[in-house]
């Protein structure tokens, strides 16, 4: 077989691919149901002008970026049958309840609702309609929590036994399942992560417009709300992080080596954290290393002088338990993925912070490059999320479900590689034309901005928009 | 009935909502070329399905995740055997959905075009695939002893296959042309109301066939009888439609989709995938099925949910009764370039 059509790599480029993009859209969802919702409900409230503009202009953001997560999602649930049927036989019993509860109880109702908030503006009483987007934003967060458990039992498997003679994982209790230690901390993570991506929206947004003075009324509260939300969500993403490190350790020990490409197991000052490395290609010897003495150990077991295991003994362990083969992830991917996640999360709670600090009182800083720094924090918060999972899924390898099964043993035995070839051909074809699309339509629905074209009904706010059309 | 054969009749139920409610949406989506003379038209026509498409398409994500969790047996060697089918019905489906949402955003008409187009082809591409992905598994594909399908992608374009996929294709259009009639005014619904003659009765045709050869070849008495009341259905919203009674032709029709789609999964009982090579290698509701346990948790997870989901969506089909027209569309034009939308 030629090795370019070899459909393990194939798949696995392909399913890293889409569910990255996927989760392009996703936090923007998850973050901006809840920001809308947030700003409709001020508006409703208070009844000031201010508050619906936002509404509506990143109700429109958030629309764009919405059609996006649902189109690429139906990808991702039907690419377990498609590309890894067997993974599929052997944790069908176990995983598959998850994603259907997320169907069943979440999708649904986010659909339903989303539909009812967009056309409904004039059709449903003003607090009815507000209850829409709150539904939809419950929704959102409701379906992260499904499969992220979902997830949680490739990290770290529980609750279930094995039917040899099936050959499949049996699932022996449903709330255990659900409440993996890794799903609890992984999803208040990862929601957090959501909505310090939704806040980079809107400090970006906001700092694009506020640049140029110009939509002042709405653009100076969405500024401080984002900053505010930036330094919220930031420190409960990095409280979450640290419980999540220790769950993480506790299941999968090698990822956590990995992650500080600490091949020798240390203990106290020695498990240290190294800022910066710069090593041999292979990443075996270092040549240069800034190093935190400590923090590693911390990390990992919350008290200084804990014993962090390495590599090289991890691996010895895993060829006694699981037999012959190598078990370590690719370790310059975990190494810088793991470092990205964390700088540019601090990164960013301390732009937001000197943020804050800098618009006090509304004060607005000169400085062209304060603002020009400021339109970073949507890419770049929106880049450690990413980078975040690409550590989780990479870090889990070789392992498709932790210590059961092989990535190499899920893929579709009956599919060729010549298959998953078109696939990817054809999911990087669309996905790439769409992005260029979805890009061009966010930035323009961006430059337009709140008040280009108040709605002539707009001066009394008794008045609800008419009805919003396709 | 024990619980595998309950929940291969969730499923079946499951599959009847998703092709009766994103049928019409189908239909409707192919309706453009020959129901929308301009722009205003095709925004009628789209309008008439903007709030619900997507909580009908859901009911596929709820399918296909039930049919993982109930029958991974199933799942997996359905969507791994049908991989360039489904595929390219993921394609479309991809297109349909990013157009609705994108077609409005620009004013431009050559923008509008390309989005239309592509509404169309993401309609008509899953309304004939899954008329065939479906007659494929109802007749049987070849399995391995491991039950991963052998054959190849052209070996699911048999001549039955690709008359159900013509069958639900005329059955999703005459569906979609029924309910475009029922939701608007003016000459649209004329005009739909009209199409929905030749449309239906071509679709009867098709469907009279497919129904005989599904039963003699494959049926059971269950499925002969409700292939029959299908057929009888579908002659039923004819007539209405003849009439001129739009809640009643609408309402047969769906009917008509949901007892075609009843019948395939009444001749498939008590397999869920025959094996067409070896009997031996076929997939069935006892071999394909989940645990109990999991089962278990998933009926009680349907019993609380489907009341309530049913519910909220039935309301949200309320609220969107009112017919749609041109004066509609026109009346909320100059807000559209606004916040919103
Ligand atoms: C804005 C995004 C963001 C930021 C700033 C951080 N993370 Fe994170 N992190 C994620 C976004 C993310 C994520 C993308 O959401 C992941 C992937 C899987 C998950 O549950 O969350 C993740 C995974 C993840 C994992 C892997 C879990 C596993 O594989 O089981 C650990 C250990 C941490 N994070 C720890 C941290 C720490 C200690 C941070 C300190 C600042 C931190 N993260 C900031
Ligand atoms: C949305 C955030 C996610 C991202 C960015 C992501 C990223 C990735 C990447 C990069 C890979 C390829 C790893 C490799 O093959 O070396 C992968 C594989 C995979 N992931 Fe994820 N993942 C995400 C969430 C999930 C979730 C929630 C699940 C399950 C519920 C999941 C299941 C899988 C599976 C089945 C594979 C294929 C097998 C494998 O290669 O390990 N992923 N993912
Ligand atoms: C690889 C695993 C994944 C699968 C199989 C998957 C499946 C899906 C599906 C089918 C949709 C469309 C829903 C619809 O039409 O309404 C969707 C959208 C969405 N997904 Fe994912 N997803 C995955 C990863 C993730 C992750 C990791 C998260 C959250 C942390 C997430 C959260 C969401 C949200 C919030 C949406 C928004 C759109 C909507 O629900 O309608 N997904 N996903």
């Amino acid at each position: 077989m030629n090795d370019w059509l070899d459909p393990l790599l194939l798949s696995r480029w392909q399913f890293g691919l889409t569910t990255i993009y996927h989760f392009l859209f996703v936090p923007l969802t998850i973050g901006m149901a809840f920001t809308v919702a947030v700003f409709q409900t001020w508006w409703v409230r208070t009844g000031q002008l201010a508050y619906r503009r936002l509404t509506h202009f990143f109700g429109t953001i958030f629309l764009i970026n919405f059609a996006m997560g649902v189109v690429t999602g139906i990808v991702q649930e039907f690419q377990f049958g498609m590309n890894w049927s067997d993974y599929s036989r052997f944790v069908g019993d176990v995983f598959g309840a998850p994603l259907a509860f997320e169907g069943i109880v979440a999708f649904f109702l986010e659909a339903t609702f989303i539909g009812l908030w967009i056309f409904g503006w004039d059709k449903l009483p003003r607090l009815v309609h507000l209850a829409t987007i709150w539904l939809v934003s419950l929704g959102s967060i409701a379906s992260a929590y499904f499969i992220i458990a979902a997830n949680a039992f490739m990290q770290n498997p529980i609750a279930f036994r094995i039917n040899e003679a099936k050959g499949r994982a049996e699932l022996t209790s449903i709330g255990e399942l659900l409440w993996n230690p890794i799903a609890r901390a992984a999803f208040p993570h990862t929601i957090f992560a959501c909505f310090m991506v939704s806040a980079g929206l809107i400090i970006s947004v906001a700092a694009w417009h506020l640049a140029r003075r110009q939509n002042l009324d709405t653009m100076r509260p969405a500024l401080r709300f984002g900053l505010w939300m930036m330094v919220i969500a930031g420190i409960g993403t990095t409280v979450m992080g640290d419980q999540l490190s220790l769950a993480m350790v506790e299941a999968q020990p090698m990822k956590m080596a990995a992650a500080e490409a600490l091949y020798n197991t240390a203990t106290g000052a020695d498990a240290s954290f190294s800022l910066f490395t710069l090593g041999t290609p292979d990443g075996v010897h270092e040549l240069f290393s800034i190093r935190i003495p400590y923090l590693l150990s911390f990390l990992s077991t919350h008290s200084l002088d804990g014993t962090v295991e390495g590599i090289n003994d991890l691996q010895a362990q895993y060829v006694q338990l699981y037999g012959p083969g190598d078990y370590t992830p690719i370790i310059w991917i975990t190494y810088w993925s793991f470092r990205w996640m964390i700088l540019l999360g601090v990164l960013h709670i301390l732009v937001a912070v000197a943020g804050l600090w800098l618009t006090r009182g509304g004060r607005a800083p000169r400085n062209a490059w304060v603002w020009r720094a400021a339109v970073w924090s949507f890419p770049l918060s929106l880049a450690a999320m990413i980078v975040g999972w690409v550590f989780t899924e990479m870090g889990r390898q070789p392992w498709l479900v932790f210590g059961l099964l092989k990535t190499a043993d899920g893929v579709s035995p009956g599919v060729s590689g010549l298959e998953v070839l078109i696939s990817l051909a054809a999911f990087t074809l669309i996905y790439g034309s769409l992005a260029v699309v979805e890009f061009r339509l966010i930035i323009k629905a961006v430059k337009k901005g709140p008040d280009a074209s108040p709605p002539a009904d707009e001066e009394s706010s008794d008045v609800r928009r008419p009805a919003t059309v396709y | 009935m024990d619980l595998p054969t309950l929940w291969f009749w969730i499923i079946g139920a499951l599959f009847v909502g998703y092709f009766v409610l994103d049928g019409f949406d189908f239909g409707v989506g192919m309706s453009l070329p020959f129901l929308g003379r301009d722009d205003t038209d095709r925004r009628v026509l789209i309008n008439t399905i903007g709030p619900i498409w997507d909580l009908n398409e859901t009911w596929l994500i709820v399918a296909g995740a039930s049919l993982f969790a109930a029958f991974p047996e199933w799942y997996a060697t359905m969507f791994s055997g049908f991989y360039l089918a489904l595929l390219l019905i993921l394609l479309a489906l991809i297109l349909r959905g990013v157009s609705f949402e994108y077609r409005h955003q620009r004013p431009e008409a050559s923008w509008k075009r390309r989005f239309d187009t592509m509404i169309v082809i993401g309609s008509v591409v899953p309304a004939f695939l899954w008329g065939v992905a479906f007659a494929n598994v109802v007749r049987g594909v070849p399995l391995d002893a491991d039950h991963d399908y052998i054959g190849t992608f052209v070996g699911l374009l048999n001549p039955y296959a690709l008359l159900g996929g013509l069958t639900t294709l005329l059955l999703f259009f005459t569906h979609g042309l029924v309910f475009v009639a029922l939701k608007t005014e003016g000459g649209i619904r004329d005009r739909a109301r009209r199409l929905a003659m030749p449309a239906g009765l071509v679709a009867i045709i098709a469907a009279a066939v497919f129904l005989a050869w599904t039963t003699l070849a494959y049926g059971s008495p269950l499925s002969a009888v409700i292939a029959v009341a299908a057929a009888a259905l579908l002659i039923g919203s004819a007539v209405a439609n003849l009439r001129g009674k739009e809640g009643w032709a609408f309402g047969l029709m769906a009917a008509t989709t949901a007892l075609a789609v009843a019948t395939l999964f009444a001749s498939l009982f008590p397999d869920v995938m025959p094996a067409s090579n070896n009997a031996a290698y076929s997939l069935t509701i006892e071999n394909a099925a989940s645990t109990p346990y999991t089962l278990g948790v998933m009926s009680w997870t349907a019993l609380f949910a489907l009341p309530v989901i049913l519910l909220y969506q039935g309301w949200s089909y309320w609220v969107f009764r009112k017919r749609i027209g041109r004066s509609f569309i026109e009346g909320a034009g100059a807000s559209t370039a606004g916040a919103l939308h």
